[in-house]
């Protein structure tokens, strides 16, 4: 079953991919190619394989959006900018937002690592991301992303939560626990207006 | 917003023949209920028994914030997020660590004995209806009592966790909360528990306090911080809210040219690393007030270290970068935020003072009311009341530091009471004081006999504050899970020891302050004299420190040597006290004697013998 994430306000399939998992898929279907030859398996690798192609390698058009690391883009950006598909790269916590802003029209997805319950530079970053560089892509929240956060980090611009696949339904009516904001944030994670104070 | 309505409890103080020809008082009140927000009924004169707190003929309308329709759906959202978040963990959905932030950030501690809730007060300011609640929920769902703490606010050390949510929804009722009063978030903001009556004020704290309240309630980038958040605002010459020591201060300020602005400081903090706050920026213009606070907690939220929760506070981070780089990020960060969507106009600077209009004052001239009274009222007098800006009036201190009771502590029935007192003599209103006692801030002059009476019938007129037994005190190890040690032992301790009215008053004004832990919830560091409980091996000891102070002139104590046991904490106090008196010049303080000769004559008295406890 594909995995499946909150992405505004909607229960969808997450197209995007690590390189740890298209190396997987690659491996797999090299496996699979070996045994039975199979077309699906044969595209599966060879899409997989070509999305990995080291730099300098004719890169095929295997138009997979691809989800990167900050680590990972920072040390091979010439490798990752060849791909022909969609590319993200999420934040950890202490990677700087703006190390990215330079290439910021390159990237269709955007993100932050929430490693436990008590992270909070990722809010910072979402902010950062939409108000001051006027990101408009999605920003997604992974990690230990839950269904009591999903308001605030909604109000710092995410739009797109990796949720426990039992508090996907549960996530999308948390997106409404408050009807009203005392303080300008960004709102764009969230499906409706908040009333605010003058 | 609908006003509420319920049957008037205040007698009114005023013949309705001078009522009919206050007209021009009436007026005001009038005018300042409405901004409020308060119905106004036809017809003023008739209005006794009608409406209650908001009964503008009486001018007694108490100058709180008055929830408008966005606190109150904000607020009744919480309890019902709160109530689910409850009933997952209690159907084990949650995990005891998964739950942790999230009950803290509604103040609910799992404590030694059982859950402990603590309750915001906004910058210590009450209504006599908040009040009464407060007790209502002590009677019924505590033990009958509450704990006031130095941060202004209010706990409960008995409520059942599965009834929390149902306490939560009767304070709503109220307009009060459990919001932001624990976890790694912006904390309850306090302030100067005299605002817009002291005498030395240069401008009214409390608009600005609830302007950050708002601010800080549920801000979506600031309520996972490395570590907790405390502001404090003041708008006197002389700072009673212990600004120094907390992540930030705010000083209301005038600039050069007379514009109103404020003296931001950061860094101060107590805790196992105690700092004293520095300043951050000299004049920031009023307008912007939270594009600057928010660029501190950015810089913070970003930059504070969450590798180590003893180092995680913003005064680590100060220290770490110094005070001139600190400020350089600050600035830039603010350069980008300035006169953006934070920016506030005068429209709401204004509104938010309309909530806190003084009360009809009337025309009186000062006098001395104890002129032929007994002496226990005199010495009540000077010592728990204090000077009022408005001719005729006092603000009066209701102790909550007998001898007997743990220190801050106050039963529901003296709550109710207190509440009742406010209504008659006070307008309605009153503080939390973040030396853990109650203030009914407008009484007049002529009324202290009467409210003195039914103080001290009630055990609430301990005549010392601002004295020796005046101690601010945690709730230590009797209740804390934290604690090293008791407090309220110790507190019990001294106040045996030093029973001598006449010898507390001879020593003047003293700070005793006490922590059962390193946390420092007792601010000891910043006590005349600091008591720091410690555990040696499985007992408990007291650490001593003098020399510290918690104003515009803060110092840290210093720690006058090896800790002493609890059978020694009142001796050693004594001795310190014994070179006080004879080494003190006239009119000088026990914390400028220490000042003056070092810590050196008072450590080589306390340990020159064994304590004969």
């Amino acid at each position: 079953m594909p995995r499946q994430l909150l992405l505004d306000g909607a229960i969808v399939n997450d197209p995007w991919r690590t390189p740890a998992e298209l190396e997987a898929i690659a491996l797999e279907g090299a496996a699979l190619g070996a045994e039975a030859r199979g077309a699906e398996a044969r595209g599966a690798a060879a899409l997989a394989a070509a999305t990995l192609a080291a730099p300098g390698a004719e890169p095929a058009d295997s138009g997979a959006p691809l989800m990167l690391t900050f680590a990972q883009w920072s040390t091979q950006r010439d490798r990752w900018s060849a791909h022909r598909g969609l590319l993200g790269v999420i934040l950890a916590p202490a990677d700087p937002v703006e190390a990215l802003v330079p290439d910021l029209p390159r990237f269709a997805l955007l993100g932050a690592e929430f490693p436990g319950p008590g992270e909070g530079r990722g809010y910072t970053q979402g902010r950062l991301l939409r108000e001051r560089w006027y990101f408009e892509g999605e920003l997604r929240a992974r990690g230990y992303v839950r269904q009591d956060q999903l308001f605030l980090l909604a109000r710092c611009g995410f739009n797109s939560f990796e949720l426990p696949e039992s508090e996907l339904e549960v996530g999308r009516i948390a997106l409404a626990t408050f009807s009203a904001a005392y303080q300008p944030a960004n709102d764009s994670g969230l499906r409706r207006a908040l009333r605010h104070r003058s | 917003m609908r006003p509420r309505v319920s049957a008037c409890d205040i007698t009114c103080q005023l013949p309705t023949g001078r009522r009919k020809r206050g007209a021009a008082v009436r007026g005001a009140a009038v005018r300042g209920a409405q901004r409020r927000g308060a119905k106004v009924p036809k017809g003023m004169a008739s209005c006794a028994g009608i409406i209650g707190e908001h009964c503008p003929g009486h001018g007694k309308v108490p100058a709180v914030y008055r929830y408008d329709d966005i606190d109150a759906e904000l607020v009744a959202e919480r309890v019902t997020q709160f109530r689910d978040q409850t009933r997952r963990f209690l159907a084990g959905a949650l995990t005891e660590d998964e739950f942790r932030p999230l009950r803290l950030r509604n103040g609910l501690y799992i404590q030694r004995h059982a859950p402990m809730l603590r309750v915001a007060i906004p910058y210590g300011l009450l209504s006599s209806r908040q009040l009464r609640a407060l007790a209502s929920i002590a009677r019924r769902y505590d033990r009958g009592y509450g704990h006031f703490t130095t941060r202004q606010n209010i706990q409960y050390n008995w409520p059942r966790l599965e009834l929390v949510p149902d306490i939560l929804e009767e304070l709503a009722r109220v307009e009060m909360h459990a919001i932001q009063t624990s976890g790694n978030c912006i904390r309850n903001t306090t302030s100067d528990h005299l605002a817009g009556v002291a005498p030395d004020e240069l401008e009214d704290p409390r608009p600005w306090c609830e302007i950050i309240r708002q601010w800080s309630t549920f801000h979506p980038e600031f309520t996972y911080l490395p570590r907790k958040f405390k502001i404090a605002v003041t708008g006197a010459e002389r700072d009673r809210a212990a600004s120094l020591v907390h992540d930030i201060g705010v000083h209301l300020v005038r600039g050069a040219d007379g514009e109103a602005g404020f003296t931001i400081f950061a860094g101060g903090g107590l805790g196992r690393t105690p700092i004293i706050g520095q300043v951050v920026r000299e004049f920031l213009p009023r307008r912007h007030l939270l594009s600057y606070l928010e660029a501190i907690l950015r810089i913070y939220n970003r930059e504070g270290r969450r590798d180590n929760i003893h180092k995680a506070r913003i005064k680590i981070l100060v220290r770490a970068l110094g005070i001139e780089e600190f400020r350089r990020r600050v600035e830039e960060e603010w350069e980008q935020l300035r006169d953006g969507p934070l920016t506030l106009g005068n429209a709401e600077i204004e509104r938010m003072g309309t909530f806190f209009e003084p009360p009809a004052y009337r025309a009186l001239a000062d006098h001395d009311p104890t002129e032929g009274r007994e002496t226990a009222f005199r010495a009540w007098y000077r010592y728990n009341t204090t000077a009022h800006k408005v001719p005729g009036y006092r603000a009066v201190f209701v102790s909550l530091k007998k001898p007997d009771v743990a220190p801050g502590d106050m039963t529901d029935a003296q709550m109710e009471l207190v509440a009742d007192l406010a209504d008659r003599f006070s307008f309605g209103e009153l503080r939390v004081t973040h030396t853990q006692n109650l203030l009914l801030a407008d009484v007049e002059q002529g009324s202290a006999h009467a409210l003195w009476r039914a103080l001290e019938g009630a055990g609430l007129a301990t005549p010392n504050i601002g004295t020796l037994t005046d101690m601010i005190c945690c709730p230590g190890l009797d209740f804390c899970s934290l604690a090293n040690a008791g407090s309220i032992e110790i507190a019990k301790l001294i106040n045996e020891r030093f029973d001598d009215y006449d010898y507390l008053y001879d020593l003047g004004e003293l700070e005793v302050k006490m922590s059962g832990c390193m946390n420092a919830c007792g601010h000891h560091h910043v006590g005349h004299i600091g008591i720091l409980g410690v555990d040696k091996g499985g007992e408990e000891w007291y650490q001593i420190t003098i020399g510290g102070a918690a104003g515009n002139d803060a110092s840290l104590g210093t720690v006058i040597g090896p800790s002493v046991p609890k059978a020694g904490v009142a001796e050693t106090i004594d001795r310190l006290l014994a070179v006080y008196v004879e080494e003190r010049e006239p009119e000088e303080r026990f914390l400028d004697t220490v000042r003056r000769l070092g810590v050196k004559p008072f450590k080589e008295r306390v340990y020159a013998a064994p304590a004969a406890a």
